[in-house]
């Protein structure tokens, strides 16, 4: 049979789709035992992302003068809003959409377990992580033991170079030994650029191998919305969960400061006008929800295709989807 | 030619790197949650036949290789080109040993192939999958030996040397599988 005539089908078997709703009902069982309430918040937001590595789709403007939306890449922001409201400890399950992001373990739109610890810092929001991904596991999948490991730690493990002590011209010269060759475009690239680049390329393959790995302050360039430690050099108070050299999570022990936060979303427009970017429209609302005071807390976003992925022995993230962007 | 971003590499994708036409094989995303995506592509170099590996930042982007694969009626070869027709337009392309290749001993005259043009010209020639020839040499047949046993060499009418069991006899239509160069089966007449 051609591709058009099967094209209809779910590239996930019928027991993929079995297991995607037991591994929801668990986490549903386990947010309700924890005591904590699962909330919905919008797909189509006024304002966007303004990350430039995080391209949003938008939608299309109205008729009678009705502004474009963008499609939510995480639902981080309106969460964040429900937290300074006192929501108290809150999860969703959603999907995220980022325009351009398909391959193996990228689907342009994906499903997200996201959630918020008031009280937590990203440290003991990790073990929660583990706990979960472990109850999840059962049934599925033996996982090792879980391992901790500081972002410089991983570097100095499997590259033998200290991110937060070296600079371009050793990154370069560390990717050239790794035998990644030329790379086009990283002539003028920046340090985060090659930090980036080794991580994914030469770190991330080997995490996870035996047993989770929790891989947790980063540099505090690479902060997001994570708080950062002012210690020396800093550091950036965000992880990510790592199985099968995968990345299944990313966490932060969030920032509340309204200020240093419109400040980072300046510093990443003016990073979208160097590479000549649509500007993105700023979540005021987010804004004014941290100077109203979002209470101290660690939150969490987990791919559950990925998780699916791993926990189940598949390669391809079309695997775990009933229908993946190409047949949508 | 137009330029492809790294959002449009596809398998199959026919790009220019190094000067030369190659086409993608393997196409994967590494991307971050948060920070720098990149894109790593596996490459045939449609010259060479090499296979390489690159990684592109994204939003990087190639420019595209002017590549096209015609149906086309083989001719006849000179000594030096092989000549191809188009069944339509009538016109004809000379190919050179190097886009040839190994594909000649399957090559019939009046015979249908597939030939990839680079800036219009040949770069590489596809034979079928299978193809019809007659046996110009081969040893006396046994009779009787149809069921199994021993197999013998055959010369074919393009020179191509195949092994085929004892019962063939010269002037024999054979068909052969030209990825692998073996004897399928008799082609009854």
């Amino acid at each position: 049979m051609t591709e058009q005539v099967t094209d209809w089908q779910p590239t996930a078997t019928l027991a993929a789709l079995r297991q995607r709703a037991e591994l929801l009902a668990r986490l549903r069982r386990y947010f309700a035992g924890q005591g904590v309430l699962e909330v919905e918040t919008p797909l189509l937001s006024s304002a966007g992302i303004p990350d430039p590595h995080i391209p949003s789709f938008t939608t299309t403007p109205g008729p009678d003068g009705e502004a474009s939306r963008y499609l939510n890449t995480s639902p981080e922001f309106a969460m964040k809003r429900l937290l300074a409201a006192g929501s108290g400890p809150i999860f969703q399950v959603c999907k995220a959409f980022r325009r351009g992001e398909q391959g193996k373990y990228h689907n342009p739109e994906f499903t997200l377990l996201e959630w918020y610890r008031p009280g937590f810092d990203h440290l003991r929001l990790m073990d929660e992580v583990d706990v979960l991904v472990r109850q999840l596991a059962e049934g599925h999948r033996s996982l090792g033991c879980s391992e901790k490991l500081s972002y410089q730690a991983c570097f100095q493990r499997y590259l033998e170079i200290d991110p937060f002590n070296v600079d371009v011209s050793m990154l370069k010269s560390c990717a050239q030994v790794q035998g990644l060759g030329e790379v086009a475009g990283l002539s003028v690239a920046d340090k985060d650029t090659w930090l980036d680049l080794l991580m994914s390329h030469c770190v991330q393959p080997h995490l996870g191998k035996e047993g989770p790995v929790f891989v947790y302050d980063y540099p505090a360039s690479q902060a997001a919305l994570a708080r950062i430690r002012p210690v020396e050099p800093p550091v950036a108070e965000r992880f990510e969960l790592f199985i099968d050299g995968i990345e299944l999570a990313n966490g932060f022990h969030e920032l509340q400061d309204a200020h240093e936060q419109r400040e980072r979303f300046e510093a990443d427009l003016v990073r979208r006008q160097v590479e000549k970017l649509e500007p993105v429209a700023l979540d005021e609302r987010l804004l004014r929800a941290l100077s109203a005071g979002l209470p101290a807390c660690a939150g969490v976003a987990l791919g559950l295709d990925r998780l699916q992925l791993v926990l189940t022995d598949c390669s391809h993230i079309r695997d775990a989807l009933a229908f993946p962007y190409e047949r949508s | 030619m137009a330029n492809y971003a790294t959002n449009e590499f596809k398998n199959g994708l026919k790009v220019m790197v190094d000067n030369d036409p190659c086409s993608m094989i393997d196409v994967d995303m590494v991307k971050p949650g948060k920070g720098q995506a990149f894109t790593r592509v596996k490459l045939r170099n449609l010259i060479s036949g090499r296979v390489v590996e690159r990684t592109y930042k994204s939003g990087e982007s190639l420019p595209g290789a002017d590549v096209m694969d015609t149906d086309m009626q083989y001719l006849y070869n000179d000594g030096e080109f092989w000549y191809f027709m188009h069944p339509e337009t009538f016109e004809q392309v000379a190919a050179d040993a190097a886009a040839v290749g190994d594909q000649h001993k399957w090559l019939k005259e009046q015979d249908m192939c597939e030939v990839t043009t680079w800036n219009e010209r040949p770069i590489a020639v596809t034979t079928p999958n299978f193809v019809e020839l007659r046996i110009t040499e081969t040893d006396p047949g046994l009779k009787g030996d149809t069921a199994q046993g021993g197999i013998k060499p055959a010369t074919l009418e393009t020179g191509a040397m195949v092994r085929v069991p004892l019962f063939i006899e010269t002037d024999e239509m054979i068909k052969v599988d030209t990825r692998s160069g073996e004897y399928v089966g008799r082609v009854k007449s």
